[in-house]
């Protein structure tokens, strides 16, 4: 390993982060915002989808909306720590970015509200699930073209497959840009005139009813007015994801399927020349969980905990006293726990040696009990990931 | 396999694998997955003929029976038990050709494309012919028990709510005929319902009480079960962990380490059970609220899809005679 965690930001201004879900995608975002703001310094941004309840306030971050809070001090001073920079956080509101998309994007202000109370456009913005995707990259276009951050830090939003928000703006651009939308936006008289568009709307009449498909029409109509200025944003977002100035970091467990996924998630950044910054294993078990010699007395104990149990209640080394029976029984009990872990952080081992060829920057953050629920923990993962 | 649910505290409501159609669903990482699989295989193992559906297309269900990858049309996996993926295009294609007659439109590129695109324009189109193919599943009668590995919390509701949020914009046409039927078989808590997996930890108990209000409010599908997955066993009687707290290990660091994993043990069952407690107390009598142990097998496959059968139906045995078994609370 060639290089820490942090000497690869010193170059970025934008770190993605990615995996599958309920791997600590929002954890690490926040982790890197902090070890930013505390050692590097400048304006970080720590732009979250949706945050656990306790990491949200753990940023201060009280209600949805895109306004970014800052950081106090005070919660940094509580944790010993004093920032060099700023931190910052906001979570992502999807319909009030696409609102606020659609009225920068209009070419007036009645188009604009022409489209926001569109029903179809609700629908769009609301359950259409790649537009989470990309309003997410749209969003952070957004932050970074605005000069205000030195750091931008923006956790993916959970997709079916981890990877759909990076074709996200190249197919909007696609969705726009469409010979069928252009069919279906052609006023309805000519619609049926020509003879290869004929065919199509007699079948999706009889089935999407003929007032549906107006509705459909009017909204991409409407539309069709951003058309220009929306793919050329669409192709400028896309292009931010692939500047020399982004990295994705791709945070998983050590479980096989997440591992999998980043995996795929890897050779997937490397076939679209994107820039894989680090890999970080989250929720590792201690080392000393695979340790020979432990391992050799949790069998030795499960096998037969008497001896033990004895020279231990012999020696006096048990306050208050207690039977060998009593003592035996629990010395079973600690053997029993360590081979079940033992197991698992073998495992953990052999993928975490398969992960290590990914990245050249690979960092682990050990396994803890409990949430994240204050600038400290925070403070400490960003340990160790420097 | 028998599931009365009219335990104690527990509604009167359809034993779980007596319905016809189960989503499953969950936040990303609980195991939501692997619960499908298990249900789905305990199903097929009771004699009940089951058909085990992914949505999301990532193939991880093969896994957990360590098949081949699935297609569209099913397969038969093992006795009783059939399994596939959902494929919209095909399913649209189906769709035409069973309920539209329609079967030129396969061979109509240009217009197949064209279909394609609506589907991908008109929001809601794409759930509702998953959510479409699976219900004819269950009224063509073809299999006992249909169960659904579904989209993750954020995405069940929108799939959920699909047949009614198109009978709500399409005013006529076929497809406003077609969702009447899907929306009885949906509303029918006797023969659909939605199982929401989840892990005593934060993010996902949250996840899951916001999924059960929003499934209420917006889909008027009945919630069948939540399965609580990963639930840690108490390690120590209190006695025990008495001694385990004094023992002298300054004569072996080995021991030493038995006694640290044992408290790193006892400190995450710890963490995790006040969210364990809260999801409970919020669930109520709302639904049977079912335990599977946190098994140590982190690869899927046959073992560990299994256990987890055997968890769960030990699990179903318990909720009938009114309480929980392995969460020790």
């Amino acid at each position: 390993m060639t290089a820490t965690l942090e000497e690869m930001l010193a170059g970025r201004e934008v770190v993605v982060t990615c995996g599958s879900g309920g791997a600590g995608k929002t954890t690490m975002a926040a982790a890197i915002g902090t070890l930013a703001a505390v050692h590097m310094g400048g304006r970080v941004l720590v732009l979250t989808v949706d945050p656990a309840r306790r990491l949200a306030d753990a940023l201060g971050l009280e209600a949805l909306g895109n306004v970014s809070c800052r950081v106090p001090d005070d919660a940094f001073g509580a944790a010993g720590l004093s920032p060099r920079g700023e931190l910052w956080a906001a979570m992502l509101d999807t319909k009030a970015s696409w609102d606020d998309l659609v009225r920068v994007q209009s070419p007036d202000r009645d188009t604009a509200a022409r489209i926001l109370a569109n029903r179809m456009y609700e629908n769009i913005t609301g359950t259409f699930v790649q537009s989470h995707d990309y309003i997410a990259m749209e969003r952070l276009y957004e932050l970074h073209t605005s000069g205000d951050w030195d750091l931008l830090v923006i956790d993916t939003p959970p997709t079916r497959n981890a990877i759909d928000f990076l074709d996200a703006p190249a197919r909007m651009a696609d969705f726009f840009s469409s010979r069928f939308l252009r069919l279906l936006t052609a006023p309805a008289r000519s619609r049926f005139a020509t003879a290869a568009s004929r065919p199509f709307y007699q079948v999706a009449d009889r089935i999407l009813g003929s007032q549906f498909l107006e509705d459909i029409a009017e909204f991409f109509l409407l539309f069709q007015s951003m058309y220009d200025g929306f793919v050329e944003r669409a192709r400028a977002v896309e292009a931010l994801l692939g500047d020399r100035r982004t990295t994705f970091v791709v945070v998983s467990t050590l479980e096989s399927a997440p591992v999998r996924e980043a995996e795929f998630f890897c050779d997937e950044l490397a076939a679209r020349k994107l820039h894989l910054g680090a890999v970080v294993l989250n929720r590792v078990l201690p080392e000393w969980m695979a340790d020979p010699a432990a391992g050799v007395l949790a069998h030795e104990l499960d096998a037969d905990p008497r001896p033990m149990a004895e020279r231990l209640v012999l020696g006096d080394r048990i306050d208050p006293p207690v039977d060998v029976a009593q003592v035996a029984a629990t010395l079973s009990t600690i053997a029993d726990n360590y081979l079940r872990y033992q197991v698992v952080a073998r495992r953990e081992a052999t993928e975490r040696e398969r992960m290590a060829r990914k990245a050249e920057v690979v960092a682990r953050v050990p396994l803890v009990a409990g949430d994240i629920g204050d600038v400290a923990a925070l403070a400490s993962i960003a340990e160790e990931l420097r | 396999m028998v599931a009365p649910g009219g335990g104690l505290g527990v509604p009167k409501a359809p034993g779980l694998l007596d319905r016809r159609l189960l989503f499953v669903t969950g936040k990303g990482g609980v195991g939501k997955t692997t619960v499908a699989a298990a249900l789905a295989l305990g199903a097929a193992q009771s004699g009940k003929r089951t058909l085990v559906c992914e949505v999301d297309a990532k193939g991880d269900l093969a896994d957990f029976y360590e098949t081949g990858p699935l297609a569209f049309e099913p397969r038969t996996i093992e006795a009783g038990l059939d399994a596939m993926t959902m494929q919209t295009e095909a399913s649209l294609r189906e769709y035409l050709r069973l309920q539209l007659r329609l079967p030129m439109l396969v061979r109509m590129g240009p217009l197949a494309r064209a279909f394609d695109f609506v589907a991908l324009a008109a929001p809601g189109v794409r759930e509702i012919l998953t959510v479409g193919k699976l219900a004819y599943e269950v009224r063509a009668g073809h299999y006992d028990l249909v169960v659904v590995d579904g989209p993750a919390t954020g995405h069940i509701v929108g799939q959920l709510a699909s047949p009614s949020g198109i009978r709500d914009l399409v005013q006529v046409g076929a497809i406003r005929h077609q969702t009447d039927w899907m929306l009885d078989l949906l509303h029918d808590p006797a023969v659909t319902g939605v199982v929401v997996v989840s892990a005593p930890e934060d993010m996902p108990v949250n996840e899951t009480l916001e999924l059960l209000d929003r499934l209420e409010r917006q889909t008027g599908v009945d919630l069948a079960a939540v399965v609580m997955n990963r639930v840690l066993p108490e390690l120590f009687s209190r006695h025990q962990q008495e001694i385990a707290a004094s023992l002298d290990t300054s004569g072996s660091p080995a021991l030493r380490v038995l006694v640290d994993a044992a408290d790193l043990a006892t400190r995450l069952r710890r963490s995790r059970t006040p969210h364990l407690r809260r999801l409970r107390t919020e669930l109520g009598a709302r639904a049977p609220l079912l335990y599977v142990p946190d098994l140590f097998t982190r690869v899927p496959g046959r073992r560990t899809t299994r256990l987890i059968a055997e968890a769960l139906a030990a699990e179903l045995g318990v909720v009938a005679s009114g309480g929980p078994g392995v969460n020790g609370l």
